[in-house]
């Protein structure tokens, strides 16, 4: 019985944090991007940062119940204000890293015209589009739509995913010919990966502002301050910008 | 082509994936042999209840467990609360935290076929120990158990199982922290997130070959063991 608590508190014990981490909580949508720019993070400046993906809304949950993390990149701006005002992130530290950009995406690559006339199509039997009460991208695909004045013919034939991801999944998956993604998920160096996309004019919905804020267990890291600004650095901008964000004036 | 080796973070995820299991899975032990057995044995109605409450993770959503956990073990929950007191610290996003999770969440995969195989032990198989002048703890250990153990072969296997391929819960309540508290499940949930498909399948494969290997043992275990005669197995 002795060896077996001696087994079970060793077991438990095991774990290590290198002093010049930083754990960072990003949104799930930034994950690809935000891993290169770790790895150039780490050749800039020696620090490293450890990466925890998740919704936005879980890290919010977490975070407010104790999470350890120094720094949250979120997928929208009202997180971080909120964490803010909770007394949870330090004042003044919010900060734009990037804006998220909508496209309407088929993985065929006659589908999707370049202007979206596609949507006033009868034949267009479904479209996926991310919960507009879940999520940013989501909530920007619905203003599209009733910008367009589509929203209610639309609207029988919606599918509704839980995350933006889970409307890419559906549409990559051929289970829904089309369907409103972010530009991030189709899009490498600047280039359309595979399939047809029409890239929606930004003026047709709210703001993707994605902020980052640095948060209470950060506050005296130099690693979370040197992350803060090496978000805004040349090499970070430029990753952004590849994977179809587009980055804060 | 992508580089299809495993890198040092998927390597830690299945280590910590592993330890997570092994670990529960003795816990789960030390609490459920007890519990099942009393659980086989009670006429009473507080046995009702506590079938149910410890069947509640078979159709609660793990996000709904997760948060609750979550909210439970934080720094404003009452457990929390206690941990903090009792200088242990704060569980939620530790890898004490996710044994837990994972505990409360394949309790029943464990205390179900043991209670099966415990209600199967016949009155009758007890009392000629008890006349044998075995103890009751003598009696559980070399009657109910050898006599049990298809349910206890069932119940290892599920509850490792089970603790493998867990997500919800542990992504809610581990925060998903590389070397830390991301396991394998969130691994691949990361590989997905990330694009890398090729490597989610491969590690993907990996946890269902593993699970299916596990399974596909049992059945050939169960089977090998059903062909002892009945009556030494205390069946009716």
């Amino acid at each position: 019985m002795r060896r077996f608590l001696c087994c079970l508190a060793a077991l438990l014990m095991i774990s290590s944090v290198r002093a010049d981490d930083v754990l960072v909580a990003v949104a799930a949508n930034f994950t690809a991007p935000m891993k290169e720019i770790a790895a150039s993070f780490e050749q800039a400046t020696g620090h490293r940062a450890r990466l925890a993906f998740g919704s936005t809304g879980k890290l919010y949950a977490q975070i407010r119940n104790g999470a350890p993390f120094s720094v949250l990149l979120a997928a929208d701006a009202d997180t971080p204000e909120m964490l803010e005002r909770l007394g949870l992130a330090v004042p003044d530290s919010r900060r734009t890293y990037a804006i998220g950009r909508l496209a309407l995406w088929s993985p065929d690559p006659a589908r999707v015209d370049l202007s979206g006339r596609i949507l006033a199509d009868p034949d267009l039997e479904r479209l996926a589009l991310a919960n507009p009460k879940l999520a940013p991208y989501g909530r920007a695909a619905e203003q599209t739509l009733k910008a367009l004045g589509l929203w209610e013919t639309l609207k029988p034939r919606l599918v509704l995913a839980e995350s933006i991801s889970q409307s890419f999944q559906f549409v990559a998956s051929g289970n829904v010919p089309a369907g409103f993604v972010a530009l991030s998920q189709i899009m490498r160096d600047g280039r359309l990966l595979s399939g047809s996309a029409w890239h929606v004019p930004a003026y047709m919905h709210a703001p993707l502002t994605q902020d980052l804020v640095l948060l209470r267990p950060g506050a005296d890291s130099a690693a979370a301050a040197a992350l803060v600004k090496f978000m805004g650095s040349p090499q970070a901008r430029r990753v952004i910008d590849d994977y179809g964000y587009r980055v804060p004036p | 082509m992508p580089d299809l080796s495993l890198a040092t973070e998927d390597w830690q995820a299945i280590a910590l994936t592993a330890r997570l299991a092994a670990v529960t899975l003795l816990i789960l032990f030390a609490i459920g042999l007890p519990l099942a057995w009393w659980l086989a044995r009670t006429h009473s109605r507080l046995g009702s209840l506590v079938s149910a409450l410890v069947a509640v993770p078979l159709v609660l959503p793990p996000t709904v467990l997760g948060f609750y956990l979550l909210v439970l073990l934080g720094p404003q929950g009452p457990v929390g609360r206690l941990t903090e007191s009792l200088g242990i610290g704060l569980l939620p996003f530790t890898f004490p935290g996710l044994v837990v999770a994972s505990t409360l969440f394949s309790l029943p995969f464990v205390v179900q076929p043991l209670q099966a195989s415990f209600a199967a032990v016949s009155e009758r198989m007890l009392e000629v120990a008890a006349t044998l002048r075995a103890g009751p703890l003598d009696t559980f250990w070399h009657v109910v158990l050898p006599l049990s153990r298809p349910g206890l072969l069932s119940a290892a296997v599920l509850g490792f199982a089970h603790t493998l391929g867990e997500f919800g819960v542990v992504l809610m309540i581990g925060g998903n922290i590389p070397g830390r508290t991301q396991v394998l499940s969130i691994a691949i949930y990361n590989r997905v997130e990330a694009f890398e498909y090729a490597h989610a399948h491969l590690l993907a494969g990996c946890l269902l070959v593993f699970s299916f290997i596990a399974l596909l043992a049992l059945q050939f275990i169960n089977r090998a063991v059903s062909t002892t005669p009945a009556m030494l197995r205390g069946g009716a």
